[in-house]
């Protein structure tokens, strides 16, 4: 079997710029908004994030190709898709706890709910439906971890500056920060049109 | 019997506006956002969410007793995932037009906050009755968010309302709404106008 570096290439540029997990495709809005406030607290998050992705891709590549696709099963992606990444969040979880206390606690609720995060379900069913190779879907889950990452520390970055600033009353917290996320959506549409491969 | 229908009542309520999933808990926001392009998409995926959630917060009502509370968690995501299967297949089968446009957004569903928000924080404590209420009012909360949301960018993106023409010929769409920076300049404004609102109906009644 070759492998085409350009396609490659290619998915990965899409997931982290062109088709932002966050940016272009919602994804991941609640964590995004709840969380982008401490930029260490951010990057965690995002290294988090983009081990658990990467790993579910792995994970799900062996059970659609192997398991669902040959019994006809493949209507029953979300629900055993779901149930693969929650039994693998928690053991990520019991990882974190046991290795990093601090980080742990920073995370706080955030770590577990990666599990009902869409980036992961949405990266996992992508690649099952557009049929991806093995190595394409570990790029694809591993690139749109990137691209969560990116998007968190670039807002958890703006929101500390504007920590200081003085804002309408209404307009602070959350609203504040969907319409900075306009923004940077607005300068992400950039990479509209570059395609690779 | 009225004690318990002003209950019912109650929790319905809550869902529509003191609560309002998208506006005051800011949950499930995702699908709210993206799918939401227009008027007709925000009350598909509303309705989609209402049935998933009636489904959910019933059945999880009715096994609470039974499950144990280490495993509660897995065991609702495998319930909100039948039935999110069961919409999918319905939809694909019936609409399927409808489908295509919302795409991986129903998949998602089964991830979406407020369905495993309601069970956790409302079915699994509840009997079925104020359940199925809790439902019915967090997904029409839901749907009129999604709905409202979806009109705006539709008016403003593509001139049109459900695919009719609302804006005269003069009217040059801002194409911007329906992309999706508009999605999220149109949340943010929302909830601060709500906001501010809200601030001012509690001055004034401490006044």
């Amino acid at each position: 079997m070759e492998i085409n570096i350009t396609r490659i290439i290619g998915i990965a540029v899409a997931a982290i710029f062109v088709n932002n997990f966050v940016f272009a495709r919602f994804l991941g809005l609640c964590a995004f908004i709840g969380i982008s406030k401490k930029l260490d607290v951010a990057l965690g998050m995002g290294v988090a994030m983009t081990f658990v992705v990467t790993m579910s891709a792995i994970i799900t590549w062996p059970l659609y190709h192997f398991i669902l696709v040959p019994y006809k099963l493949e209507y029953m992606n979300i629900i055993s898709f779901i149930l693969v990444i929650a039994c693998f969040v928690q053991l990520v979880e019991f990882f974190v706890r046991k290795f990093n206390p601090a980080l742990y606690k920073a995370l706080g609720i955030y770590l577990p709910l990666i599990t009902v995060n869409c980036v992961v379900l949405f990266a996992t069913l992508l690649n099952a439906i557009n049929n991806l190779s093995f190595l394409e879907s570990v790029v694809q889950g591993f690139s749109a971890g990137i691209g969560f990452a990116l998007a968190l520390v670039l807002m958890t970055s703006i929101r500390e500056r504007l920590e200081l600033a003085r804002i309408p009353a209404a307009m602070q917290g959350a609203p504040l920060a969907f319409i900075i996320a306009g923004l940077l959506s607005l300068a992400f549409m950039g990479f509209s049109g570059l395609t690779i491969g | 019997m009225k004690t318990t229908l002003t209950c019912l009542k109650k929790c319905f309520a809550n869902g529509m506006c003191a609560e309002n999933p998208t506006f005051r808990l800011m949950l499930g926001l995702c699908p709210t956002l993206a799918v939401t392009v227009s008027a007709e998409n925000g009350f598909g995926i509303g309705i989609a969410a209402l049935f998933v959630l009636l489904g959910s917060n019933t059945i999880i009502s009715l096994i609470k007793n039974f499950v144990p509370a280490e495993v509660r968690i897995p065991c609702y995501i495998l319930v909100i995932a039948t039935f999110v299967t069961i919409v999918k297949l319905v939809l694909q089968a019936y609409l399927p037009a409808l489908y295509e446009r919302l795409g991986l957004f129903v998949d998602i569903m089964v991830v979406n906050c407020i369905i495993l928000g309601r069970a956790e924080a409302f079915a699994s404590k509840n009997p079925v009755l104020p359940s199925i209420a809790d439902a019915l009012g967090m997904g029409l909360g839901f749907t009129l968010a999604a709905g409202v949301i979806g009109s705006i960018r539709e008016i403003l993106g593509n001139g049109t309302w459900f695919g009719v023409p609302v804006l005269g010929a003069w009217f040059k769409p801002v194409i911007a709404m329906i992309l999706p920076p508009g999605a999220f300049i149109t949340i943010g404004l929302l909830i601060a106008g709500l906001n501010a609102v809200t601030a001012r109906l509690q001055a004034r009644q401490s006044e």
